[in-house]
């Protein structure tokens, strides 16, 4: 297998970050932990914005992700975060085709609005399920990596941490590899001549389907991770407030790079973060003028500084 | 000869407006056809019926002898029948050749690859023959978006025969395009369809056009059939110089103007 220079300077800054957790406090650690996974679903937000849509439910699989994850170790038995994680995504997967089967026949608003509408009853499903703690949701029961069970606190966040990395470090090559491959450059042909596609003798929405499965399955890992690294799950996961806010990371970092979403995960929570700290009654006007700034400014994310800086260097 | 198309009693309405009434159409394979008539005749109607965009009201629709009647486009391509449009149907945010090498992954198979690259070397060799074949490798790297009208119908026109189609059929290839490029255009796009061997129909409403590369003109008026034959017979039928093409335009072969 040959990788590429952006894949090798994603196993660097991988290898990086990992070694930067051992050195950094745990507060860091956790904000980042909470950032790349929030950005895993953001991929999968992303992978449909090239194709065309734009979903206001992926909370639906964040949330499938996350609880799985959760009720696997309560009910299930299943204490290792890996198997968990694998289960997260198998779920996400089979809710994936068989909604797919309807949504992708569906475009523009309509997509939108029918993701947004599974997410939230979800959202009802559970905060109607006494059994999975209501509007309070449940703990995560405590996990082991192969066998070896880190200690509560700060060994658990490290290796969460490290986890995370390394799913992204995956993730990041594979769909960095999507984006070059038949379908995802036949994809973002569909966002832009759907008609043309149908007459090279393929189905857009067959197309659509295999991208909207994968993109859930991505954002299934991504739940997951947060279950592992908050050790809680609850209904606010599927509510259409957190699917809002991969859209707005999605937009803060453009879908220039498979890098972007990653980089405008830890921006928001950064911008987040501190503004609750600082401004804690206009946190949320900060964010705002924040994306009114990078809409305004940056039309295509914070990706097309890096993106400009390249060309500036070429010329 | 053999038949590669044939319609039967075809019919579309929409609503009170009959734009295709009981068409009897025959195809022979090889064949070169022209669809002429005025704005609203029903040709392009007759085209988006026959490769699945319209669902006709009545009728039958054999290609190669088999039924295509509520085939899915896609269907339609797959089976050997490939179509460009009157307005060029691109990927317009793509270079000239990536719409190229779309067309040619499509081509390759109908469930794309999920982790091996579009962009590959075979396809990429491809694509610069078909770009050289075209008379565009200028253009190669130019969004198409960003290329003169000419070039986007070629573009168009290549990325329907790349799937090696048995049958062709082109609405209106040379429309919006200068009279100085019309020849040159059609004389690309008819050198590539013969050396692929293809069957072509196509709707013009250029007569010279017509006239100099078509074998047979089907004459369309308010969605009928009024003359089909050899173009000098079908252009000097009194009907279609007063119902198509007007007075105007006096065949050829009788004073040579036009």
């Amino acid at each position: 297998m040959r990788f590429d220079r952006t894949e090798i300077s994603l196993a660097l800054i991988a290898i990086a970050c990992v070694l930067f957790g051992f050195v950094s406090p745990g507060w860091l650690i956790f904000l980042l932990t909470i950032a790349l996974s929030k950005a895993l679903v953001v991929q999968g937000v992303v992978m449909q914005m090239r194709s065309g849509l734009v979903s206001f439910g992926q909370g639906l699989f964040y949330c499938i992700g996350g609880y799985t994850v959760g009720m696997g170790g309560q009910f299930f038995g299943i204490h290792d975060a890996i198997a968990a994680l694998a289960l997260g995504i198998a779920v996400a997967i089979v809710v994936a085709m068989i909604l797919g089967l309807l949504l992708t026949r569906y475009r523009d608003i309509f997509f939108a609005m029918l993701s947004l509408a599974f997410s939230m009853i979800l959202f009802g499903i559970l905060v109607k399920s006494q059994e999975l703690g209501s509007t309070d949701g449940f703990n995560v029961h405590n996990w082991t990596v192969f066998g070896w069970a880190p200690e509560t606190g700060a060994d658990s966040q490290q290796t969460v941490f490290t986890m995370t990395i390394l799913a992204g470090l995956v993730i990041a090559i594979m769909i960095h590899r999507y984006t070059k491959a038949g379908i995802g450059v036949i994809c973002e042909a569909v966002r832009e001549n759907e008609v043309r596609v149908e007459y090279l003798g393929l189905s857009p929405r067959w197309l659509l389907y295999g991208n909207y499965v994968a993109a859930a399955s991505v954002s299934a890992l991504g739940g997951g991770l947060t279950a592992l690294a908050t050790g809680h799950v609850d209904p606010e996961m599927a509510y259409w407030t957190t699917s809002g806010e991969f859209i707005f990371i999605a937009l803060l970092g453009g879908l220039g790079h498979v890098a972007a979403p990653f980089i405008a995960a830890i921006v928001f929570s950064v911008v987040r973060t501190y503004s609750i700290e600082f401004v804690p009654n206009t946190w949320q006007m900060i964010l705002g003028f924040t994306l009114l700034g990078v809409i305004v400014f940056l039309p295509k994310g914070l990706w097309s500084l890096v993106s400009r800086e390249k060309s500036g260097e070429r010329t | 000869m053999t038949t590669i198309l044939e319609t039967r009693s075809l019919n579309k309405e929409f609503g009170a407006v009959i734009a295709a009434k009981d068409l009897d159409v025959q195809v022979a394979k090889g064949e070169v056809v022209g669809v002429i008539g005025s704005n609203g005749a029903g040709k392009t109607t007759f085209i988006n019926m026959v490769t699945g965009y319209l669902k006709p009201t009545r009728g039958e629709i054999l290609f190669n002898g088999k039924s295509i009647l509520g085939h899915s486009p896609r269907a339609i391509t797959r089976a050997g029948m490939a179509r460009s449009f009157q307005v060029a149907q691109l990927f317009p945010e793509m270079s000239v050749i990536d719409n190229l090498i779309v067309a040619l992954a499509a081509a390759e198979s109908p469930r794309p690859s999920f982790l091996s690259p579009l962009r590959s070397d075979a396809r990429i060799a491809r694509a610069e023959e078909i770009l050289v074949e075209f008379g565009i490798e200028n253009y190669r790297h130019s969004k198409v978006t960003a290329v003169p009208q000419g070039v986007r119908k070629l573009v168009d026109i290549a990325m329907a025969l790349i799937g090696n189609p048995q049958m062709l059929l082109l609405d209106e290839p040379t429309s919006g395009v200068s009279m100085d490029e019309k020849t040159g255009l059609m004389d690309t796009v008819m050198n590539a369809v013969r050396q692929h061997g293809v069957t072509v129909l196509f709707v013009e409403h250029d007569m010279d056009v017509v006239e100099r590369y078509v074998s047979r003109v089907l004459a369309f008026y308010s969605g009928e059939i009024i003359a089909d034959g050899k173009p000098a017979a079908v252009l000097a039928d009194e009907r279609v110089r007063d119902l198509v093409t007007g007075h105007r335009h006096t065949h050829k072969k009788g004073n040579g103007a036009s």
